[in-house]
């Protein structure tokens, strides 16, 4: 099986290059995550207000912002805040949000009444104005900016994975294991949990993207990670006075990182679909 | 936990000559919204009604009947994969009946009783490979790990005529036969005393279902297992089985030695299913037709036969009388009011 899914995998990537180049993209963020604070030639929090608003040069490469920091090194070290709140959130919302659907899928009745009505409660809400009300009365910190974009993404875990598991209830190795003396908790964490597991993959590979949009929106708003942390939300949102009086750099590089990252988690989720998808399997 | 979970082997002389003795099963589904805001739904639909069969050690039952007669929900029932809404199944000498379905996958008698699927494809989990499939029950049931238990999964791979080197493969690399001999070694593997056996050859090719049904003989031979055939196929339930119980919507039409019953039915649905049997001389003159389709298993009238309006031999006391299952010489059952005036 690990080697002709990997051969799969290595299919779906020469056949559509955009995956590829997602995957290289991923890589490099995630190699900025862990080695970049001790790579970038500048301490991202020192200030160096003789160097203020300089333009990207040589030395510079993306530019100075107000105090003179260097927007080159405060970008690459704000991927590990940025990536790491993401990444907390996700596998969050995978553990509960994936369990809840499981639980809803397979057994039903008021289990599944329960979580789909609370499920629904979430989505009743703007998205977004839910996780500014949650940080906002949780307080401004990191693991409430997790909590936050956790409780925000836990409706379409749920409705996947409890979609299929739906699928799957009635499935012949169900009864099959339950011959083989499994009870119910076995059955569906040994056998149906692993069959769904690459669509939830695919699931949270599409929703980092988002988890990272939303950690960063609630920066920028002012209702995340706070000044001077090196952080795309606050870095665009000090930089996006500054695009009006010409110096567009301290705003567009933090933004860019940000569009780059989603996109690239957007790309990825993609390319896994077809990758697990039975469809596209030859 | 630790030791041995799985089957404390009762001795045969101490449970009599009866493995399974099931009296007056009913299972009944609520149809229609059972939500708790719109209240009971008063319709239900029978899909075994009233049964009772017996099962000898080493004896070979077949089950027959069209497609919705019950049978699969039968084979649930006796399987303990649900609970009945009344009757008594007793195997061996414990009432299985009183164990609820969720706690009987951790009940010593778990592993005497097995399933081979109808759809070995689709009885296989296909994250599992097939020594993972064959091995799950006895690494479940019977608590066996490392060195013991990939001996024991090679031993019923072998027992099934499946190569070692295929025990690697997943479900998809597999072919239909191959996948077929996967579920009887699972089912097999914990040394059940009763193996039900669904349509196990209906999905496969001709050619393999006769390779199948020669492995299923030559087990039953070998480990003393006893059958509960369920098949659509009569000539193979002819061939395979002591004893045939017929089912017709939810309730038992007729019982008895397989050949007997097929050769002179007492029931007219068993003739029609005889006569629906395809032969290469042409349909016999007095063949009786089957014409229409089955009443509806949904609140059916508890007065009236149920083959009742599709009989070619019905009168109107089949309307308010229900036929009981009589004796009748030879070991057979049926239930017709007209099986005596039945043509030799």
């Amino acid at each position: 099986m690990s080697d002709t899914a990997l051969g799969h995998a290595r299919h779906v990537v020469t056949e559509n290059p955009v995956t590829g180049f997602a995957l290289a993209l991923f890589i490099l963020f995630v190699l900025a995550a862990i080695f970049g604070p001790s790579l970038v030639p500048y301490d991202p929090l020192a200030s160096d207000t003789a160097n203020a608003l300089q333009a990207p040069s040589g030395q510079h490469w993306f530019g100075t912002d107000q105090i003179g920091r260097d927007i080159f090194s405060r970008v690459v070290v704000a991927t590990r805040l940025d990536l790491g709140i993401a990444a907390a959130s996700v596998a969050l919302v995978f553990a509960f949000g994936g369990f809840a659907g499981l639980v809803s899928g397979f057994f039903g009745g008021w289990v599944d009444q329960v979580i789909g009505r609370v499920s629904d409660t979430i989505m009743a809400f703007p998205l977004f104005v839910l996780a500014m009300a949650i940080v906002a009365a949780l307080g401004n910190t990191v693991p409430n900016i997790v909590l936050a974009t956790g409780i925000i993404n836990f409706p379409l875990y749920v409705r996947v994975a409890r979609a299929e598991t739906v699928q799957r209830r009635e499935a012949g190795f169900v009864d099959a294991a339950r011959i083989a003396g499994h009870r119910d908790m076995g059955v569906l964490l040994g056998q149906v949990a692993p069959n769904i597991m690459p669509i939830m993959v695919v699931q949270m590979s599409l929703t980092m993207g988002y988890a990272i949009l939303n950690a960063a929106g609630l920066s920028f708003i002012g209702l995340g990670v706070r000044a001077p942390t090196p952080e795309w939300g606050i870095m665009v949102a000090e930089g996006a006075s500054f695009i009006v009086s010409g110096e567009w750099w301290v705003a567009l590089f933090p933004g860019a990182m940000l569009m780059t990252a989603v996109f690239c988690f957007n790309l990825l989720g993609d390319g896994l679909r077809d990758i697990v998808d039975p469809r596209r399997r030859t | 936990m630790s030791g041995q979970i799985g089957n404390q082997p009762t001795p045969p002389e101490a449970e009599g000559p009866l493995l399974l003795d099931i009296a007056e099963v009913s299972k009944r589904f609520p149809v229609g919204k059972t939500g708790w805001l719109s209240g009971k739904s008063h319709s239900l639909v029978h899909a075994v009604d009233d049964v009772s069969l017996t099962l000898a050690r080493g004896e070979t039952l077949g089950l027959v009947g069209e497609s919705g007669c019950g049978k699969s929900t039968l084979v649930r029932l006796l399987a303990r994969l649900t609970d009945p809404t009344s009757g008594s199944i007793r195997f061996g000498t414990r009432e299985l009946s009183a164990i609820p379905a969720k706690d009987f996958a951790r009940d010593p008698d778990r592993a005497r009783i097995q399933i081979v699927f109808q759809d070995a494809g689709e009885s296989i989990n296909p994250r599992f490979t097939a020594a993972d499939a064959i091995a799950d029950p006895l690494r479940q049931l019977q608590g066996l790990t490392g060195d013991t238990l990939r001996q024991k999964v090679e031993e019923a791979a072998t027992l099934c005529g499946l190569p070692l080197e295929l025990l690697a493969r997943f479900p998809h690399q597999l072919s239909g036969g191959q996948r077929a001999r996967v579920g009887i070694a699972r089912a097999i593997g914990p040394r059940p005393d009763l193996l039900v056996l669904d349509e196990p050859t209906a999905a496969l090719d001709v050619s393999v279902q006769v390779t199948i049904l020669q492995l299923l003989v030559s087990l039953r031979e070998s480990l003393g297992i006893s059958y509960v055939f369920v098949s659509h196929d009569l000539n193979v339930v002819r061939l395979l089985c002591d004893r045939v119980v017929v089912m017709y919507l939810g309730r038992i039409v007729e019982v008895g030695p397989a050949r007997a019953v097929f050769d002179a039915p007492l029931h007219p649905y068993t003739r029609g299913l005889v006569a629906a049997v395809p032969r290469l001389d042409g349909v016999r003159a007095d063949a009786l037709r089957l014409v229409g389709d089955p009443k509806s298993p949904i609140d059916p009238d508890p007065n009236a036969c149920r083959f009742h309006g599709r009989c070619p031999i019905g009168t109107d006391r089949c309307g308010v009388e229900m036929p009981e299952l009589r004796r009748f010489a030879g070991g057979r059952q049926a239930a017709c009011h007209y099986a005596e005036e039945a043509p030799a």
